[in-house]
């Protein structure tokens, strides 16, 4: 047995470096459970992987919900194919669920597992190669016969013809032993196997010293309604965790501590992208005193956050699923001419369909969100895979000058923020915005500060109530274009506004009266008036982070690659080389300072999950030419992998 | 079942919620300062003027009544009325005004359409609009032609028609509105004819107290790309053989005299037209617009030939109670209320597992 400490190339944070030989020694406690050895460490990383029906996301949620009730830090990256059930057996069909945590502050969910559970040949075959070796491999060695070997291409058992020989292998018999332990509860044989992902839940809560209190809650509320299956599953998960303290093979656990210093005071919870989206929908309808509509269509990996705000009706949100994309941002923006705060939620494909009337609602300068959870494409792409590549559809994916406003969230939990923000600015300035989430943000998990409700923006707003211009005569009537001169923004006045009456639509209207108008000069007003409104929103500075001041390489990134890239900072820094970090919410307008920032760094590094979607839009606006690092794997960053991109850059 | 409006009727279901205008109503109120840009002589001027002059009959407070249209000629509509209004994209007006409506109870919404806008670009949202029963009236102006990309067939043109983008004739089988909507569970399908002010405006009584969505096939002369497609139904003469006018409880007669009737063929169970004798005069069908099976409004609707035009029924086809998705879409929120009490956001953000750390 020996420790799961990593090797220095997956460390991510200083805190692991320095606590390197505390890692080694570890910290021998006699008397823990079953007098068995426990060390201390100060993270880990857990991947189960099993087949599509083995239950290995609900597993890895649990183990998740454990350790953010037990406060370690953690973070969560949630891989699965796009088939409900794809075959059994087969490597396409593997899910997996990669859970880092630990008792300081970290930003991603680790670059390669200190621990692999493996249900079967296939996730054993699927993943191995993430594995450094020294890792700790659980097996589930009944799954190791002939047929589901052949079935991935093993012509020998790895359990015996030592290709795993540098790995810790545990082979437990994990379907037997669930079997076994159910004996008492007269399930049939496949019923009684379903939960051997709980064994194996519990035996990694043994190994980890999770609590277990909320996992056994959790079984008995989701299986209410059969309680003989909500009881097995807890005879499962308690036989798993019993397994662990009796049996020789597992002779070492391990405590990581809370991650106490990493954190501010306050309340905290676990927090899923697409959920923190979804409550920053429901916080912003409440801090702007407008009733939420959420118009929308099911698309992987959005449908979260529709199915989400569809249990909050209580909070007076109406949720309507169309019958097609188009749709469901058309009742959006009708809701939005109604004085909704109006959202629609969908991925790229959905956006493509959602572009005209996307165009339309900038026409009509009504405020509506576009939440895009961006997913690998073209097309159809890989709809549950994450990535960045529906930066210039956003920016550009329209008809005409449709200049629309983009802010992205960098962390699950930040969705929150983003939302509001993204709020605040349809709000303000009357336009669509979108809301550039991603897969890996959404499915993704970390634990997030709940937010003191008087902490959040007041995102009020007026309606327009009477005549807002004079004409000539005297007369006082009311002109639908007629603009704040400060933001830009046009009234919104509202249905039911007596003396308002008016007519808005896609055709170019005339400046003020927003009447038809095939003007020449008029329609070069307005395409200009539409993008100076855009360009004119208030948006904080980019901030730096330089601790040295010394820094001649900047590394400027956007949305959800803000954890590895800050992971691979701390990396680069801990080596005692110099690198400056800023990070990107808006992408439309950017903010004021940013060809400052850029110019102020000898090299720019700009790394994205597209082919350098960013890098484009800073060479079109500044002139600069910065170094495009690009990845459309469908999988994340990882920390070691930028690491090592910007000390070639700060080398060079 | 439907009610009909007369001056100083009480206010139907569907308009309960919205607010009446404090002092009466001309149609003077219900024109905008827009000049009327439609080519002279089209059938929307006929239209607007009905709409116009039936609006001050529901005594509605007007800033609470919204038109929302797509594209087309008949998408110009908003901009005439002295209303809100929203002149939106190709096809999606149902879909937006599905949006305004459910949030907005209080508002009476208004879909003016084409046969281009609503059933070929726009056909699925307005087959859906119809499924759901949103509390919508969809006004669907047929000229059996495009007008505004000047003269392509479309898809309610008879087979073989002759445009520009069809020199050797068009190849495919033409919509009927009326069954395409009764196919897509509409709970209020009528039709009428731009030319008969009087028919018109009782149609549109009609689909204004019905709860829910009205689809209202209003047959329109393009007097540009398609002139005299509706002849047939205006020419005295000619109509007395081509119409058959509805009512609803009355035997569905027509022709000189009422010489002509709509029978049930005890054979298939179908609908056709027979000479009416004696005989066979007790078993002229009685229309039945409130039937809870939408059978014989199909096959009524199934009696009109495609090309000549010959045996339209016109009036209402079909007007039953149904559920309306707004007022169920209300009556879940306040469900969520009773149920759960009404919402807050604190409890909400903070979850169920939630754990403290002190500074």
């Amino acid at each position: 047995m020996t420790s799961q400490v990593s090797s220095p190339a997956e460390q991510a944070e200083p805190a692991e470096q320095q606590s390197e030989s505390q890692n080694l020694t570890g910290q021998r406690k006699p008397g823990g459970p079953g007098d068995k050895e426990v060390r201390r460490l100060d993270r880990v990383i857990i991947r189960f992987a099993g087949d599509s029906g083995d239950g290995m996301q609900l597993t890895g949620d649990r183990f998740t919900s454990e350790t953010a009730t037990f406060g370690n830090d953690l973070s969560t990256l949630p891989n699965f194919p796009a088939e409900i059930r794809a075959p059994a057996g087969t490597l396409p069909g593997v899910s997996s669920f990669q859970l880092h945590f630990a008792d300081h502050d970290i930003l991603t969910p680790g670059d390669a597992p200190n621990v692999l559970v493996a249900m079967n040949p296939a996730a054993l075959k699927a993943n191995l190669a993430d594995v450094p070796r020294g890792s700790e491999i659980i097996i589930n060695t009944d799954e190791f016969t002939k047929r589901p070997m052949a079935k991935v291409g093993y012509e020998t058992s790895p359990l015996e013809d030592g290709s795993l020989e540098a790995y810790n292998v545990h082979p437990v018999p994990l379907t037997t032993l669930t079997i076994e332990a159910l004996k008492e509860f007269g399930l049939s044989r496949k019923e009684a196997e379903r939960s051997k992902n709980m064994f194996a839940l519990g035996l990694l809560s043994w190994m980890y010293h999770r609590p277990t209190e909320g996992t056994e809650s959790f079984l008995r509320k989701k299986f209410a309604k059969k309680p003989q299956i909500a009881e097995a599953n807890v005879a499962a998960y308690r036989a798993g965790w019993n397994f662990g303290e009796t049996t020789e093979d597992f002779a070492v656990s391990y405590e990581v501590g809370p991650a106490t210093a990493a954190f501010p005071a306050g309340t905290y919870r676990n927090i899923s992208g697409n959920l923190a989206l979804a409550y920053g929908l429901i916080a912003a309808s409440r801090q702007a005193d407008l009733p939420l509509y959420l118009g929308s269509y099911p698309i992987t990996p959005a449908s979260d956050i529709l199915h989400e705000l569809s249990r909050h009706k209580n909070f007076g949100v109406r949720t309507f699923q169309a019958e097609d994309e188009i749709a469901g941002i058309g009742a959006a923006l009708g809701a939005a001419f109604g004085g909704s705060l109006a959202v629609t939620t969908t991925s790229g494909p959905g956006v493509a369909l959602k572009s005209e009337t996307i165009g339309l609602a900038v026409s009509l300068e009504l405020p509506l969100l576009v939440v895009d959870i961006q997913r690998g494409g073209p097309s159809t792409g890989l709809p549950t895979k994450t990535e960045q590549a529906d930066l210039l559809q956003a920016m550009y994916g329209r008809n005409g000058e449709a200049p629309v406003p983009i802010v992205a969230p960098k962390t699950p939990a930040d969705c929150f923020d983003a939302a509001l923000d993204a709020a605040r600015i349809a709000l303000t300035y009357r336009t669509p915005v979108f809301l550039l989430s991603d897969g890996y943000l959404a499915n993704g998990s970390e634990p997030w500060r709940v937010p003191d409700i008087g902490e959040l923006p007041d995102l009020r707003v007026r309606f327009a109530h009477g005549p807002n211009h004079e004409l000539a005569d005297g007369t006082e009537v009311f002109w639908p274009y007629k603009r704040d001169p400060e933001t830009l923004a046009r009234p919104w006045a509202v249905p039911g506004t007596p003396g308002l009456e008016h007519r808005i639509g896609g055709i170019e209207k005339q400046d003020g009266t927003g009447n038809i108008s095939y003007d020449p000069a008029n329609h070069d007003f307005m395409v200009r008036t539409r993008q100076a409104k855009v360009d004119g929103i208030a948006v904080p500075d980019l901030t730096v982070d330089d601790p040295t001041g010394e820094a001649d390489t900047l590394v400027l990134g956007w949305g959800s690659t803000y954890g590895p890239i800050t992971a691979a900072v701390r990396r680069v820094r801990g080596e005692g080389r110099a690198v400056a970090q800023a990070h990107l919410r808006h992408l439309n307008p950017f903010p004021a300072n940013l060809g400052e920032v850029l110019k102020r760094y000898d090299k720019v590094v700009v790394p994205e999950m597209n082919l350098g979607q960013l890098a484009t839009l800073l060479r079109a606006r500044f002139l600069i030419e910065t170094r495009s690092y690009t990845q459309v794997s469908g999988m994340p960053f990882k920390a070691e992998q930028l690491a090592d991109v910007f000390k070639e850059a700060i080398n060079d | 079942m439907t009610e009909t409006l007369s001056e100083g009727s009480t206010t139907p279901e569907a308009l309960s919620l919205v607010p009446k205008a404090e002092a009466k109503q001309s149609m003077k109120d219900f024109k905008s300062d827009q000049e009327v840009r439609w080519c002279p002589g089209c059938g929307d001027y006929a239209i607007l003027a009905a709409v116009q002059g039936f609006m001050p009959e529901l005594g509605l407070a007007k800033e609470n009544i919204v038109f929302v249209s797509g594209i087309g000629c008949s998408s110009r509509f908003p901009y005439y009325m002295n209303t809100y209004g929203m002149h939106s994209i190709h096809g999606r007006a149902p879909a937006i005004a599905t949006g305004l409506a459910s949030s907005r109870r209080d508002l009476s919404v208004w879909v003016v359409t084409g046969d281009g806008d609503a059933l070929s670009i726009g056909g699925n949202h307005l087959i859906h609009a119809l499924r759901r029963n949103v509390n919508l009236k969809i006004l669907l102006f047929n000229n059996r032609i495009y007008g505004l990309t000047k003269g392509q067939y479309s898809p309610t043109s008879e087979v073989g028609k002759i445009t520009k983008s069809t020199p050797m004739g068009s190849l495919d089988a033409p919509f009927n509105p009326v069954s395409l909507a009764i196919g897509a569970e509409a709970s209020f399908v009528a039709r009428t004819v731009d030319s008969d002010r009087k028919h018109l405006t009782s149609v549109l009584r009609e689909a204004a107290a019905h709860p829910g969505t009205a689809l209202v096939e209003i047959y329109q002369n393009c007097n540009i790309f398609n002139d005299g497609a509706f002849e047939v139904l205006k020419d005295k003469q000619q109509a007395e053989e081509a119409v058959i006018r509805l009512e609803h409880g009355q035997p569905i007669r027509f022709g000189a005299d009422g010489a002509k009737g709509v029978v049930r063929d005890p054979a298939t169970g179908d609908l056709k037209v027979v000479e009416v004798t004696p005989e066979n005069e007790a078993s002229i069908l009685v229309h039945d617009a409130h039937a809870a099976s939408p059978t014989t409004a199909f096959a009524l609707s199934r009696l009109a030939d495609p090309d000549t035009l010959h045996h339209t029924p016109i009036g209402v086809l079909r007007s039953v109670d149904r559920p309306v998705y707004d007022d169920q879409m209300s009556d879940q929120l306040e469900a969520a209320v009773v149920q759960n009490g009404k919402g807050d956001l604190a409890t909400l953000l903070a979850g169920n597992d939630t754990w403290t750390v002190v500074g």
